[in-house]
């Protein structure tokens, strides 16, 4: 009985089995990989007439500015290239179309309607491919909070400060309050690199890495100050005036009361 | 004829120098001693309302520190610390610590107001002694000088005076050697960095994973560390961390003013020290625009598109470029170390 397995096994018709069945394991596996690193730049099929509807708005709204082709002018960038990603972000945040030029265009409430906004960005992402907007099943995700936060700490935190609370550059410009920014908002950025910030792209950070610091950020986002007031999460500065001004003046009033004389 | 000064000093009634005052108007202006200031009552001590107020006041802050002690008592089991909830912490210590503060307070606040309301008011003054002793006091401590040196023959005994002077200038000695428990000596090691190896990848921090140079997006910015720093131990990895640490860009090879800059990186993708040369902090807010770098601690930017120069702040040199190059695999490498220290000044370095 035993033999006769034994000889079964080793028939070369086994060994082709065997071989084929670990090329589907490993193919399968590694289709199954790239389509879930994939899955976050699917661009939505945008159907012409949507592309049309966002070219119109296009002329009407961005391309005093950015040109009738979004080839750019003197006052604004190209937009050929951006990505859809780029559109959804600028104006859902209010950023575009802008207040007034200066340094930064500072965010404000936005001026269009979601399908407005999924309509220009079809027309952006039809002139040339770029970053597409994140599926909502991928920000949904839960990624690792450890390494995200040490990410952040490396790659972020520097001008946002490590509790995503924002902080001053160079020559009136700023880098934003992560505070109220949602996760789409948090892929978007880092993926189109929003005026002055540097681009994070996947072959910098893997969606999976961006997937991480996003959960770091909600988790940074949810979690309440143990300690107190948090002065803003501004650190020394701000704790250091509060101490300096209000704890020592209040010591020096105590001290001058001790020393006056009672009338 | 011009005077000689003595000769305008004369000695007058009291004996003390009177000066020949010229065409001058002196005054007698010499500031008197004012005395004590005049006492004055308090309204205590006038009315018997005032001192049954004040008195109240007192009762009142002394009621304070009991109420207090009582909720702090109350707050410490009415708010206890739960350990799921870290937030519960604070409740529990802020009231405790409230009710504490309380009862410290009103008993000091009380006492304080009634030693200055309601205890006697009465003004002492008492004039201030000699420090110098008296010629007595003196004579006797020089008598007992003289008489321990005599008793002791500190004077009369050579060999026993030079060695105690010996043993005394020796002692503090041992102190001074273990100064050199403050650390090893650096010798070379702020001149070199792990980059010196020769031919290192540069990978990402913290993974350490390698960079290829089509990875590296225009606008892109890399935080960098040598390939193998993230296989060392933690002490010695931060050590090699604090010096090797790079920041990796890519500018549009148009915009980059200095050649060198150019030659020293791969078709704009250029690499430069993150360890500001002011004071040594990170240098790592990047503007993708204007090309600046800002460090964080004191505002030092440097303009990454011109040899990482000084543009504004207290750094006085500009950020040291790492040359890279790209190897047969696509990555990107660092043929050799910086051709500078990296980093702030030391005592040391020339320039």
């Amino acid at each position: 009985m035993l033999k006769r397995k034994t000889i079964s096994r080793r028939s070369p018709l086994a060994a082709s089995l065997v071989m084929l069945g670990a090329l589907l394991v490993t193919g399968g596996g590694y289709v199954a990989a790239s389509t879930a690193a994939e899955s976050t730049a699917t661009s939505t099929a945008a159907d012409q007439a949507t592309i049309d509807t966002g070219h119109k708005l296009f002329l009407a709204n961005c391309a005093s500015c950015h040109g009738k082709n979004a080839e750019g002018t003197a006052a604004a960038p190209t937009l050929i290239g951006v990505g859809a990603a780029a559109v959804d972000f600028q104006v859902s945040t209010g950023r575009m179309p802008a207040q007034a030029s200066g340094p930064q265009i500072s965010d404000k409430a936005p001026q269009f309607t979601d399908q407005d906004i999924a309509a220009m960005a079809a027309y952006v992402a039809s002139l040339a491919p770029g970053p597409a907007i994140p599926s909502d099943s991928y920000l949904a995700q839960k990624g690792n909070l450890t390494h995200g936060g040490e990410l952040f700490r490396i790659n972020c935190a520097m001008c946002h400060n490590a509790t995503g609370a924002g902080g001053a550059l160079t020559g009136g410009k700023w880098a934003p309050s992560l505070k109220d920014t949602s996760p789409k908002e948090f892929y978007e950025a880092m993926v189109t690199g929003p005026q002055n910030m540097p681009v994070f792209s996947n072959s910098d950070l893997s969606p999976a890495d961006k997937l991480d610091i996003i959960t770091y950020l909600q988790y940074v986002q949810n979690n309440p100050s143990v300690g107190g007031d948090s002065l803003g999460d501004l650190g020394p500065v701000a704790e250091g005036l509060f101490v300096w001004v209000i704890v020592l003046g209040a010591i020096v009033g105590i001290t001058i009361w001790l020393g006056a004389k009672s009338n | 004829m011009a005077k000689k000064p003595q000769d305008l000093a004369v000695t007058g009634e009291s004996g003390e120098h009177e000066y020949e005052t010229g065409i001058a108007v002196v005054t007698a202006d010499k500031p008197g001693d004012p005395g004590i200031e005049p006492h004055r009552v308090r309204m205590t001590d006038k009315s018997a309302k005032h001192e049954r107020a004040a008195a109240r006041q007192v009762a009142a802050l002394f009621s304070v520190s009991i109420i207090g002690s009582i909720f702090s008592i109350w707050a410490y089991y009415a708010f206890p610390f739960n350990n799921s909830d870290a937030a519960s912490l604070r409740i529990n210590t802020i009231f405790l610590g409230l009710g504490i503060t309380l009862g410290l307070f009103g008993i000091g606040v009380g006492a304080v107001h009634w030693a200055k309301t309601l205890m006697p008011d009465a003004e002492v003054s008492e004039e201030r002694h000699q420090t110098r002793g008296s010629e007595e006091v003196r004579a006797r401590a020089v008598e007992i000088i003289k008489l321990a040196d005599q008793e002791s023959g500190f004077s009369r005994r050579k060999l026993i005076r030079r060695t105690l002077y010996g043993a005394l200038a020796l002692f503090p000695i041992p102190a001074i050697v273990l100064f050199s428990d403050l650390g090893p000596n650096p010798k070379d090691s702020l001149r070199h960095t792990m980059w010196g190896q020769g031919g290192l990848r540069l990978t990402r921090d913290p993974d350490g994973t390698p960079i290829k140079a089509s990875d590296v997006q225009l606008g892109a910015v890399f935080h960098v560390i040598p390939e193998g720093l993230k296989d060392l131990e933690a002490p010695s990895m931060l050590n090699e961390k604090a010096k090797a640490a790079v920041l990796l860009v890519r500018l549009d090879p148009a915009d980059i003013k200095s050649q060198r800059e150019k030659d020293w990186g791969y078709d704009g993708i250029v690499a430069y020290s993150k360890i500001c040369t002011h004071v040594g902090c990170p240098v790592a807010l990047y503007e993708q625009h204007t090309h600046h770098l800002l460090c964080p601690c004191h505002q030092s930017t440097f303009d990454l598109a011109d040899d990482c120069k000084v543009v504004f702040g207290p750094a006085s040199r500009p950020l040291p470029q790492l040359k890279i190059e790209v190897d047969a695999d696509g990555y990107l490498v660092a043929p050799g170390d910086f051709a500078e220290p990296v980093g702030p000044s030391f005592w040391e370095r020339k320039a």
